[in-house]
């Protein structure tokens, strides 16, 4: 698949940004989820793009000072530690309020019996 | 009791900064922390849920359905191959250079005319990525996830499946530790394509059971 929206095409710029044959890969689910969230609040006008390449190369900038392997394997990490800071840096968020989500989810997938769907809210009791 | 206790507060920036491991809890720190970003922009009306399933489709490429679909139609067309599939789903995967990277177990089941298989994970999304790519959105969506379970032949209606009468379902629920995939049965007046233009016919939902593999009339059509 090509990138076809403007904001994809650039996405594809990006130094470092795992990509196939087809197009960028991802290993896991949640690095697609990470890529689509912070492409889409660019595309939303939440931030610009230079505001966003600045958060990644920041994010992997200070992995490297703190010994990354700087494999590839590990950029969806850092994608995900600049989305971070950038959306409570614009106040979208804070850590904060991401911190006590994330504990939220964990208590729900840990109270959720296995053959029940997990809902936020067995998190939150 | 362990469930129960409260976790620290912690910069979440810290990738060090495991959860203990119980087998019920198949999400990382990684992918929880990704969950809460997106759960707070959807809640907060910053993020379209709809949007953002659309990009994450545009961009499911390599690790894609069209890996399982390679598998099936090897199967289809090679005894041996077939036999060594569902005798062991990942090492056969393997030996075509599919591998997840957690070495998770992955068994293949067999649709029969007696028996059709459909895979669900109720607890979150479990799914077989090295072979299917990302699970497309309504797998992840509670209504399916429970509807599976409770009514399965109501869902493959939904689906546009309709099994004959003395079909026996089977519903597989996925685990962090076993992922499964449906090797659906090769359609009627096939005998004889290549494995090429049997890949054509293997729909992501068919190996997931929520559809049947596409009949060659309308695919030539």
């Amino acid at each position: 698949m090509t990138a076809t929206t403007p904001t994809a095409r650039k996405a594809l710029e990006l130094p470092g940004l795992p990509l196939g044959n087809e197009g960028p890969v991802f290993r896991e689910p949640w690095e697609a989820q990470a890529f689509a969230l912070a492409l889409k609040l660019h595309e939303d006008g939440y931030y610009t793009w230079s505001e966003w390449a600045h958060a990644l190369s920041t994010a992997i900038d200070q992995a490297q000072d703190d010994g990354d392997c700087d494999d590839g394997s590990t950029y969806y990490s850092h994608w995900l530690a600049a989305l971070e800071s950038l959306v409570t840096a614009k106040k979208l968020s804070s850590s904060t309020e991401l911190a006590t989500r994330k504990d939220e989810w964990d208590r729900a997938v840990r109270n959720t019996p296995h053959g029940q769907p997990i809902e936020l809210e067995a998190g939150q009791r | 009791m362990a469930d129960d206790h409260d976790h620290h507060e912690h910069d979440h920036h810290d990738e060090h900064d495991h959860h203990d491991h119980d087998h019920q809890h198949p999400m990382s720190d990684t992918a929880l922390r990704v969950k809460a970003l997106e759960s707070l922009l959807v809640e907060k009306g910053l993020v379209d849920p709809a949007a953002l399933d659309q990009l994450i489709d545009l961009y499911e490429t390599r690790i894609g359905p069209r890996n399982g679909a390679r598998i099936v139609a090897r199967a289809w067309t090679d005894p041996d191959f077939r036999a060594a599939l569902l005798a062991n789903g990942a090492e056969a995967a393997r030996t075509l250079g599919y591998e997840g990277r957690q070495g998770e177990d992955m068994k293949v089941l067999e649709n029969t005319p007696e028996t059709h298989n459909m895979v669900v994970c109720t607890l979150c999304s479990c799914y077989p990525w090295p072979v299917l790519g990302l699970p497309p959105v309504w797998y992840k969506s509670a209504p399916y996830r429970a509807r599976a379970v409770n009514d399965p032949r109501g869902v493959l209606e939904e689906f546009g499946v309709r099994l004959a009468d003395g079909v026996g379902i089977k519903v597989w629920d996925s685990t962090a530790e076993m992922r499964y995939m449906v090797l659906p049965m090769q359609p009627a007046g096939t005998e004889g394509w290549s494995a090429e233009q049997l890949e054509e016919l293997v729909t992501r939902d068919s190996m997931i059971g929520t559809g049947i593999a596409r009949d060659p009339q309308e695919a030539s059509a």
